[in-house]
C-alpha cells in the first residue's frame, strides 16, 4: 500500500529519491568511461570521508585502498565561509544603506539611475581578474567579487521597500510627531527589512557564487582552489565532493538566514494562520 | 486668543496631473470652514468631493493652492502639531506590537520608555483592550485595531482630532459601539489621566496652556459620508457640494441633547427632523457626484 503524500511523509519521499539518484549513479558508473566524466558516488563519498574526519579506515570491499583521514579541508573551507560571510555582511550593509540613501534623496537617484542600470547589467564576473590586480590573490580580492554581486541584490530591494512604504502609515508616523531620523528608523527600516529579508536568500547563495569563482580564478587555498586544483589532475571524483560540500554549506547558511528572519520577522502574517482574537 | 481650535480659510486645492501639466483638477474651491475649541463639527458631502483633501489641510500634511490655516489663531506651517488624525485605511505599523504603536508617538517626543509604556498601557485598557498590548495588528480584528489607532490617537492628548471616516470599514454594530465610545472619550474630561505634564506633550505649543475648550473638550473635524453618523455624532454638520471645486453649501446647528446614545438618538423626532432638513441639501448633491462619476467613467 503506498502512504499518501503529505507534508509529514514529504520527507520520506525526498530521501528515497536521493536513494534512486545515487543508485542510478552508482550503477551508471560501474562502466569505466562513464565514471571518468561521472565519477563514482562511493569515491565521492570517501573523499569527503577523508576530507572532514581524521579517523584512517583500513582497506576493505568499499575502498580496497582504504581511507586516509587528512581532515585537510578545514583550512579550504573556513576560507571560503570567511570570505562568504564577510562579503555577505559588507554586501548587504552597503546595499542597505545605498538603497536607504537613493530612495530618500530624489536628486540622487535620478542623476545616478543609468550608472546603477549599467552597473547591474554588466556581467560582473568579469571583474574577478581586476580585482585580483587590485587586491592581490588573498581573500579581499573574491570577497570584492562576492560584495558586488549582493550589494544590487540588497540595494534594489531596499529601494524597492523604501519606496512601497504605505503613505498613510507614513502620513500617520508624521502626524504623531516622527521628525525625519525617526521616520527613518521607526518607518522606513523595518519597512525595508522585510523585503531585505527576502532578498538575503538569493544573496547569501550569490556571496557562495562570488568566493568560490573568485577563487578558481586564482587562489592557493579555498574550496574553489581544491576544485580547480583537482580538475587540473582529472579528478573527477574531487570535484564532485567539492561541490557536494559547498551545496551542504549553502543550504546550511540559507536555513541560518531563514531562522534569523523568522525571528524578526514575527510581526508578519504567515499565509494560513487564523486571525487570533 | 482666537476661539477657533482649527480655521480653514479661503482654502483651494488644485492638483495637476503628473504626466499632462494642462490638466488641473481642482478638489476643493474657496472654502472657509471653522471648528470651535471643543466643538464636534462633521463634514458630510457625496464620495470623491474632496473631503478629505480638506482635512489633510487641516492636518498640514497638505499644502493648499491658496488660502491659510489656523491653528489656536496661528497660522500653520508644517504638520500640525497639536491635532491628532484618524486615517480611514490601515495606519498602524504592522511591524510594530499594539502597545508599541500607542506608545511610538511619545517615543517621538522623547518621553522616557518606562513612562511611555505606563501612559500606553492605561490608554489600552480605556479603549478596552488591556491583555492585547502584545499582539501584532495583523492577529487583532478591524474594530481592535482602530480601538489601536483611536489610542494611538488620544495618548498624544491633542487639542484637536481629524477623523476620516475612521469607521467605515466597520461592520454596523462595532461602528456603533465605536462611535459611542468616541463620544464617551470625547466628552470626558481630560484631566487626571495625564500621566506628564502637558509642556512634554505639545512642543510646538510651546508649552503654553491653551483653553482645550469650554468643558476641557477637544475640537473634533469628523469626515464621513453617513449622514445618520455625522448628525448622531457632532453639534454642528456641514454639508459640502459635489466635486470638483467643492464648497460648504449648508451648515446645521445639531441640538440634541447630550449624553447620545448614538442607536438610539435616531428614534428621536428632532433627528428625524434635521435629517429630513440636510437630507434635502444633500441628494441632489449625492446625484449630482454621481452623475459626474458615470461621466468620468464612460
Amino acid at each position: 500500500m503506498m502512504p499518501r503524500l503529505n507534508e509529514r511523509n514529504a520527507r520520506f519521499w525526498q530521501l528515497v529519491l536521493l536513494a534512486i539518484i545515487l543508485v542510478g549513479w552508482h550503477l551508471a558508473s560501474r562502466n569505466q568511461q562513464v565514471a571518468f566524466f561521472l565519477g563514482e558516488p562511493i569515491q565521492v563519498a570517501g573523499r569527503i570521508w577523508s576530507w572532514f574526519l581524521p579517523f584512517e579506515v583500513p582497506p576493505n570491499l568499499l575502498f580496497p585502498e582504504g581511507l586516509k583521514g587528512n581532515a585537510d579541508i578545514y583550512r579550504h573551507l573556513g576560507t571560503t565561509l570567511l570570505e562568504t560571510v564577510l562579503a555577505f555582511g559588507i554586501g548587504t550593509v552597503l546595499g542597505l544603506a545605498c538603497g536607504l540613501w537613493l530612495a530618500l534623496a530624489p536628486t540622487a537617484s535620478l542623476i545616478l539611475d543609468p550608472y546603477i542600470k549599467a552597473a547591474n547589467s554588466m556581467p560582473r564576473v568579469i571583474l574577478a581578474p581586476i580585482f585580483a590586480l587590485w587586491f592581490g590573490l588573498g581573500i579581499w580580492s573574491k570577497v570584492a567579487l562576492a560584495v558586488t554581486l549582493v550589494f544590487f541584490i540588497v540595494f534594489f530591494n531596499v529601494y524597492q521597500g523604501v519606496r512601497e512604504v504605505s503613505p498613510v502609515v507614513l502620513a500617520n508616523a508624521k502626524m504623531l510627531g516622527a521628525n525625519q531620523r525617526q521616520l527613518l528608523r521607526t518607518v522606513y527600516l523595518p519597512s525595508a527589512t522585510s523585503w531585505v529579508f527576502s532578498s538575503l536568500h538569493t544573496s547569501v547563495g550569490l556571496a557562495f557564487v562570488g568566493a568560490v569563482v573568485g577563487e578558481y580564478l586564482g587562489s592557493a587555498r579555498g574550496v574553489g582552489y581544491l576544485i580547480l586544483q583537482a580538475e587540473g589532475t582529472f579528478d573527477v571524483n574531487t570535484v564532485f565532493a567539492g561541490i557536494v560540500v559547498l551545496t551542504g554549506f549553502a543550504l546550511l547558511l540559507d536555513g541560518l538566514v531563514g531562522l534569523i528572519e523568522k525571528r524578526l520577522m514575527k510581526w508578519q502574517p504567515r499565509s494560513g494562520e487564523t486571525e487570533k482574537l | 486668543m482666537s476661539d477657533y481650535a482649527l480655521e480653514l480659510l479661503s482654502i483651494s486645492c488644485t492638483f495637476h496631473s503628473k504626466d499632462d501639466p494642462g490638466q488641473r483638477y481642482t478638489a476643493v474651491a474657496d472654502t472657509t470652514l471653522r471648528v470651535r475649541a471643543g466643538e464636534f463639527v462633521s463634514v458630510v458631502g457625496p464620495t470623491g468631493c474632496g473631503k478629505s483633501t480638506l482635512l489633510n489641510v487641516g492636518a498640514g500634511l497638505l499644502e493648499p493652492s491658496s488660502g491659510t490655516v489656523k491653528v489656536f489663531g496661528q497660522t500653520l506651517a508644517g504638520v500640525n502639531a497639536r491635532a491628532g488624525y484618524m486615517f480611514q485605511t490601515e495606519a498602524l505599523m504592522p511591524w510594530r506590537s499594539a502597545i508599541d504603536n500607542v506608545m511610538v508617538g511619545l517615543q517621538y517626543r522623547g518621553v522616557p520608555d518606562a513612562d511611555a509604556r505606563g501612559q500606553a498601557e492605561a490608554w489600552l485598557s480605556r479603549v478596552g483592550l488591556s491583555g492585547f498590548g502584545d499582539r501584532y495588528p495583523h492577529q487583532l480584528s478591524g474594530g481592535m485595531r482602530k480601538r489601536v489607532a483611536l489610542a494611538q490617537t488620544l495618548v498624544l492628548d491633542p487639542d484637536i482630532i481629524l477623523m476620516d471616516e475612521p469607521f467605515s470599514a466597520l461592520d454596523i454594530q462595532t461602528r456603533q459601539l465605536m462611535e459611542n465610545e468616541v463620544l464617551e472619550l470625547w466628552s470626558a474630561p481630560s484631566e487626571g489621566r495625564r500621566a506628564a505634564p502637558r509642556q512634554e506633550l505639545t512642543p510646538s505649543g510651546g508649552g503654553r496652556t491653551v483653553p482645550g475648550g469650554s468643558h476641557g473638550r477637544k475640537a473634533v473635524l469628523f469626515i464621513t459620508h453617513d449622514l445618520d453618523e455625522a448628525i448622531a455624532m457632532s453639534d454642528r454638520v456641514v454639508v459640502l457640494s459635489a466635486g470638483p471645486a467643492t464648497h460648504p453649501i449648508g451648515e446645521f446647528a445639531i441640538d440634541l441633547a447630550r449624553p447620545r446614545d448614538v442607536a438610539e438618538v435616531r428614534t428621536q423626532p428632532r433627528f428625524v427632523e434635521l435629517h429630513t432638513q440636510i437630507w434635502e441639501v444633500l441628494r441632489d448633491e449625492v446625484l449630482k457626484g454621481y452623475a459626474q462619476q458615470l461621466r468620468k467613467a464612460a
